[in-house]
């Protein structure tokens, strides 16, 4: 990897947080613009679960990371402690790779 | 206590968790780039300056061309500016605390700010968990790089569910009634449909499209 590639991504990763921050208020204040924000945020988590759960980063792959994920929703379910949610989600997805 | 003093305590709380959760990947992330080629002094520069998880793993699972690599890690970096938009009028930050702000957009601290009711509750989650995620982060990151080869399958210890399950300990609570169901699901069946068309990092991006579609067509 060169550094080049290394810094001017830092950087542009930097600007688009700078850039989202400093939008004009009058912008935001739209309706829309506000039921937009609102929700991306919930559609944009839904995806990366999806995709870091599901995919191998190429293709659609069910394995034991799906069975950690059920044991993280009945976590939730249960209103458990987010650290147990995490744990929870960990410990199954190991003991399923250890058993197989 | 006074119900805020609990509200404190809680949001004190689930940020240290959310930061802890977090560095355990970040020594993942520290040993896999590493392991895939970058420099110890390369891997921890990302974790400063970069700092958005999604961001690294693609540049470091693109060191075949540095280039392509770079433009995936700016691009899943976008989502960034749509939390920003989403956060700026809860921080209301000026000056030179927005610079510092920015760099602590990312999606955990997005999550928790969105999560809270008031105002002031979120600032203060963003702050204590963008601080508690970049603390832990890169002293995991620093961890792994220096460990090096002796963690080279984080997998064996199911850190790479453990991620996931953070993202929906962090959705859950904005899951009330039909419309956040209908996006999250929405977004997550458009990511994995796009996954094998599209280069890494893009499908999260078409996802966005999802949330634009519902807010301005949707029921009022």
């Amino acid at each position: 990897m060169t550094w080049a590639a290394v810094l001017l991504a830092s950087v542009g990763c930097y600007l688009c947080k700078l850039a989202g921050l400093s939008v004009p208020a009058r912008v935001v204040a739209a309706p829309r613009v506000q039921r937009v924000a609102a929700l991306l945020p919930v559609a944009l988590l839904g995806a990366l679960i999806a995709t870091q759960t599901f995919t191998d980063g190429r293709e659609l792959v069910i394995d034991a990371r799906a069975a950690g994920l059920a044991a993280a929703a009945v976590a939730v379910w249960r209103r458990a402690p987010f650290l147990a949610v995490v744990g929870a989600a960990a410990a199954t997805t190991a003991l399923l790779r250890a058993l197989a | 206590m006074t119900a805020a003093g609990a509200t404190r305590r809680t949001i004190l709380r689930d940020a240290l968790a959310i930061g802890l959760a977090t560095g355990a990947y970040g020594v993942s992330f520290g040993a896999i780039s590493v392991a895939a080629g970058l420099s110890t002094a390369q891997t921890c520069t990302l974790s400063l300056l970069m700092f958005t998880g999604g961001s690294q793993f693609a540049l470091v699972g693109g060191a075949a061309s540095p280039g392509a690599a770079a433009a995936a890690a700016v691009l899943l970096g976008v989502r960034n500016a749509l939390y920003g938009i989403r956060l700026a009028p809860t921080l209301r930050a000026r000056g030179l605390r927005r610079f510092a702000a920015a760099q602590l957009v990312i999606d955990e601290s997005a999550a928790m700010t969105v999560g809270q009711a008031r105002a002031d509750a979120g600032r203060l989650a963003f702050w204590a968990t963008g601080l508690a995620v970049f603390a832990c982060w890169n002293l995991g990151t620093l961890t792994g790089a220096l460990g090096g080869e002796a963690l080279d399958d984080p997998g064996r210890f199911g850190l790479d569910a453990a991620v996931p399950a953070a993202f929906l300990a962090l959705l859950a609570p904005t899951l009330h009634g039909r419309e956040p169901w209908a996006v999250a699901l929405g977004g997550a069946a458009v990511a994995i449909t796009v996954t094998p068309l599209v280069p890494a990092g893009v499908p999260v991006l078409c996802a966005a499209g999802v949330a634009v579609l519902a807010g301005t067509r949707g029921p009022r």
